[in-house]
């Protein structure tokens, strides 16, 4: 018998203030399954004890919000009488541990967040992160996540459509896997997850309950190891067929009237789903555990509540709905089990062989989560830069950042991830700023984005929260789309270390600023701390999903580039090379503050490349981001297959700073008539410069020289098959 | 035309397969569950792509074991419509309704982009809105495409005109780098003697629609529509 006192509770990861406060709610001391169940409750994960003080400064509201954060997944209107929900979520950790496995299961995690709303989901995206590509472990990793990915959203049939991919030293020890989900439902048809109606059923559809991610704190406790070996936690592992199938059957029963509330289980499995339920619907919960489908045998209370095997869904249902509700699982082959109903106790009982393992009241479970408003230290200012000189000249820096890790072709990565899957992709990975998909049987699309610039925010944490931000907003622009919303991941290290609170804080500042001028408010987020190892952090990494809305698909706007048009600058570019990434891949620095983002500049700009959009007035569209001025240009030069003349830099600004600086709120358009366009700018009092025409197949700069789109898409394809497909 | 798709477990392409037949047929297909048993009054038969059953065993085996398999079955015999695409494609060499085996791709990854076909024979009720020797492109999304059969096999289906579309390059001919999958003889899709069971590997149904990048796949739905 294993004795329940506060080192116990310490190894569960509860502190010793969190344990008294149990002891106070339970009046005695609680039982192991209890412990486990304030356990997980109260961490970091399911409590967001650390940020929530942060969180809830964040804007999250606006007229076409329908449910912000709080519920499974963010959902706005886009009109039709059709709603988007969506989210991202990190799967970090696991996916160093176990790279296939860790990622595949966080692109199921986050299908399930979307489909429990009533969401059939039609878009998967990530952000990934990892370590230097010198090292062999990154290189494992990177394979594993790939394959993971794909792994998964291949085989349930959504396609991945955009993502982004980045690698930096501070992600060796702690790479970043974070996967967004986009569905689509009616709007007067979303499902929340708030238990009602005393004496309902609950009722668990989908995978058996295995002893797969059982809490991981325990792994530490000796009793544990002692008492049996098969008790140790193994890492989850992902089933996509179950997915596809669980997919199906939620939503053919989510076009009856049978489910009153419905909640996936993720993180802490049966435990947060049922506290939550009927936590969210003022209610009580009965559970008796022995109708719980079991994959294993003489699993215990504690195992099964804190089992976090994948693919399964935690229901309430109206009890005439039963017998119909069980044919449609029975249909697909899905195990569908009533185990337990709901009370007016406002408590969670939990029973196993005749015995009341648990029994929790619910308001102080979650009113009584602990709650810390942890110190923070400002991330102190980087110095200008101050004048660098060009060491090597612009078509070498060119040639040399086309191909480097962080800006080279991301097509060995995309080509192994299904993105057409559906046949609504208009515009896939690679082929504009945003990804492209259209509303089966409408016209309309949603364009799709993921974006943070984890350098910026390193060195200086509230502008790069506001770039962040700022950016997804103008990736969405580029094609067209009326920006909406957007989905947060905050990934930071030690919240307990100041430092790293005040990355937080200020991030959260930055992204506060730009979602409130942008008008782009975060409708759902979740966070990861503690992504360190041997005390080193990773860089501080909000990645932003953001989501917008086209009314007429056909009118979405690509990259590439034609022959026979001019090239216009819009925006204000004076050349800033701090952070820039010229600055690193070509002197070796990683100094100077990041760009600032002007947010009144950035939103007149956007209003006016949409709306240049929409009038037809202009034929390929790319912000200006990592990389500069003239990486943006030869990106446009590979889609389009097509070459430009390009005018000198202007007088007054050194010519590697104009072609390299990374400027925020700039966008290079392609456009048939440049008086007319310019005509339009100056109406609006927007700065807009040509910089040269389109055609040929090379890249020419007077008074620099010329470089081939071919040479430049040599540079650019072979980093990513040179080094992974070569032992 | 009367077109039914067959949805097993895990199927995944059934929407867009129905999208392209409602767009040449102007009707919308019947939906098939794998363990119905009948086929009345059907005149086209289509196995979509996808995971069926999650391809955790060999890719399209247990769905070639399904209790709508002898319909099937019994509905190629009387010379009705066949077509597999990808999964469907597997589960038909798998029945053994098509010769040859689809193996895992010889790059051993997933493999999704454009590929160009070359359309080897133009004589068929799925083919004869294209030219025979016509390059069209369409998508290919599969782990398992790199078709296989013995050379005797391989000869015969060459001989008697089966071999329906190869691997090319944009301008038809047939290389080893086109050949994304490493298929024997660059092949990518293939005919019943009769001429009357497709299976292929890329997706003509994602690319019917100018939105989407193409219709290079539309003529072969309106030529189904037509049969």
């Amino acid at each position: 018998m294993i004795e329940i006192n506060q080192a116990l509770a310490a190894s569960f990861g509860l502190s010793a203030e969190e344990y008294a406060n149990v002891l106070r709610i339970m009046g005695r001391t609680p039982t192991l399954t209890e412990l486990g169940v304030f356990s997980v409750m109260w961490s970091e994960h399911c409590s967001y004890k650390s940020s929530r003080v942060w969180l809830k400064t964040l804007p999250t509201k606006a007229p076409w919000v329908i449910h912000g954060p709080g519920e499974n997944a963010g959902v706005v209107d886009i009109g039709d009488g059709l709603a988007a929900v969506f989210k991202m979520e990190s799967h970090n950790h696991p996916s160093f541990i176990e790279p296939y496995q860790g990622a595949a299961t966080g692109v199921g995690g986050i299908l399930r967040d979307v489909f429990t709303m009533g969401a059939r989901p039609i878009a998967n995206l990530n952000a990934l992160r990892f370590g230097d590509p010198s090292l062999p472990r990154t290189k494992r990793i990177v394979d594993g996540v790939v394959r993971g990915i794909g792994g998964y959203g291949n085989c349930v049939g959504v396609p991945t459509v955009g993502g982004e991919v980045n690698f930096h030293p501070a992600y060796n020890g702690n790479p970043l896997v974070n996967a967004m989900t986009v569905g689509i439902a009616r709007k007067d048809r979303i499902f929340l997850s708030a238990a009602a109606g005393i004496g309902n059923p609950v009722v668990y559809v989908g995978s058996k309950t295995g002893r797969d991610g059982i809490h991981g704190a325990t792994m530490a406790s000796t009793e544990f190891d002692a008492s049996s070996e098969d008790k140790r936690p193994t890492v989850h592992v992902g089933d996509p067929f179950t997915e596809k199938l669980l997919i199906e059957a939620c939503l053919e029963l989510m076009a009856t009237d049978a489910i009153v509330a419905i909640q996936d289980m993720g993180a802490a499995g049966l435990t947060s789903s049922s506290v939550e339920m009927a936590g969210k619907g003022g209610v009580g919960i009965e559970l008796n555990l022995d109708h719980v489908p079991q994959r294993e045998t003489h699993m215990t209370a504690y195992e099964m509540m804190l089992s976090e095997s994948q693919e399964r869904m935690l229901m309430v249902i109206r009890p005439d709905r039963e017998a119909m509700a069980r044919a449609i699982f029975d249909k697909w082959d899905l195990d569908f089990a009533i185990i337990g109903h709901i009370t007016d106790t406002g408590r969670i009982v939990v029973t196993h062989n005749g015995v009341v393992e648990a029994d929790i009241p619910l308001a102080p479970l979650a009113d009584d989560a602990p709650l810390y408003n942890r110190p923070t230290t400002e991330t102190p200012k980087r110095p200008p830069l101050g004048p660098v000189a060009d060491p090597v000249g612009i078509l070498a820096a060119l040639q040399k950042l086309i191909g480097c890790p962080d800006l080279c072709s991301r097509a060995w990565i995309t080509n192994q991830y299904d993105s057409t899957v559906g046949g609504q992709t208009v515009r896939r990975p690679g082929a504009a700023d945003a990804a492209v998909v259209r509303l089966e049987g409408t016209n309309r699309a949603l364009a799709l984005t993921t974006d943070v610039t984890p350098r910026y925010v390193f060195a200086d944490p509230e502008m790069g929260g506001r770039q962040a931000v700022a950016e997804a907003w103008r990736n969405l622009t580029a094609v067209g789309a009326r920006p909406l919303a957007i989905t947060d991941n905050m990934n930071f290290g030690n919240p307990q270390k100041p430092e790293i609170m005040g990355q937080f804080a200020a991030a959260i500042r930055g992204m506060s600023d730009a979602c409130r001028v942008l008008d782009f408010p975060v409708v759902s987020g979740n966070v990861s701390l503690y992504n360190e190892t041997e005390g080193r952090a990773i860089l501080p990494t909000p990645a932003i999903g953001g989501l917008g809305v086209l009314d007429d698909a056909a009118k979405s706007m690509g990259i590439g580039l034609q022959p026979g048009l001019g090239l216009v600058l819009v925006g204000t570019l004076v050349g800033h090379l701090g952070q820039s990434l010229w600055l690193r891949e070509i002197t070796g620095r990683e100094d100077g503050p990041p760009p600032p983002v002007d947010l009144a500049a950035e939103r007149a700009v956007g209003d006016f490349i949409r709306a240049q959009i929409k009038a037809g007035a202009i034929t390929a569209c790319h912000d200006i981001a990592d990389g500069g001025l003239l990486v943006a240009v030869a990106e446009m030069a590979l889609a389009g297959a097509c070459g430009a003349h390009l005018d000198r830099a202007p007088k007054g600004i050194d010519p590697h700073a104009f072609w390299f600086g990374e400027d925020q709120g700039c966008y290079v358009v392609a456009v048939l008539e440049p008086d007319a366009f310019f005509l339009e700018a100056l109406v609006m009092d927007l700065p807009a410069i040509r910089i040269g025409q389109t055609g040929g197949g090379d890249l020419k700069l007077d008074g620099v020289g010329t470089i081939s789109v071919e040479t430049l898409r040599a540079e650019h394809d072979r980093f990513f098959p040179a080094w992974m497909e070569t032992p | 035309m009367r077109a039914a798709i067959v949805v097993f477990p895990g199927i995944n392409r059934e929407r867009d397969m129905a999208i392209a037949l409602t767009l040449a047929t102007g009707h919308a297909p019947r939906m098939v569950w794998h363990k119905d048993t009948t086929l009345d009054g059907i005149d086209l038969v289509v196995l979509p792509g996808g995971f069926s059953h999650g391809d955790y065993l060999r890719c399209g085996a247990m769905a070639a074991q399904s209790p709508i398999m002898p319909a099937i079955r019994a509905h190629a015999a009387r010379g009705g419509l066949v077509m597999g695409v990808c999964n469907g494609f597997q589960i038909l060499t798998e029945a053994g309704m098509l010769p040859g085996a689809l193996l895992r791709n010889s790059g051993l990854r997933f493999l999704s982009q454009d590929c160009h076909l070359r359309v080897e024979n133009a004589a068929t009720d799925f083919t004869r809105h294209y030219q025979k020797g016509q390059v069209i492109r369409a998508p290919m999304a599969h782990g398992d495409g790199n078709y296989f059969a013995d050379d005797e096999t391989l000869d015969r289906l060459e001989g008697e005109g089966l071999v329906a579309f190869r691997y090319a390059t944009t301008s038809g001919e047939i290389t080893q780098a086109a050949n994304l999958n490493g298929s024997q003889r660059s092949i990518a899709g293939i005919l019943s003697p009769n001429l009357r069971v497709l299976g292929l590997m890329p997706h003509p149904e994602d690319l019917v629609d100018t939105l989407m990048g193409g219709t290079d796949g539309l003529p072969l739905f309106q030529a189904l529509a037509a049969a």
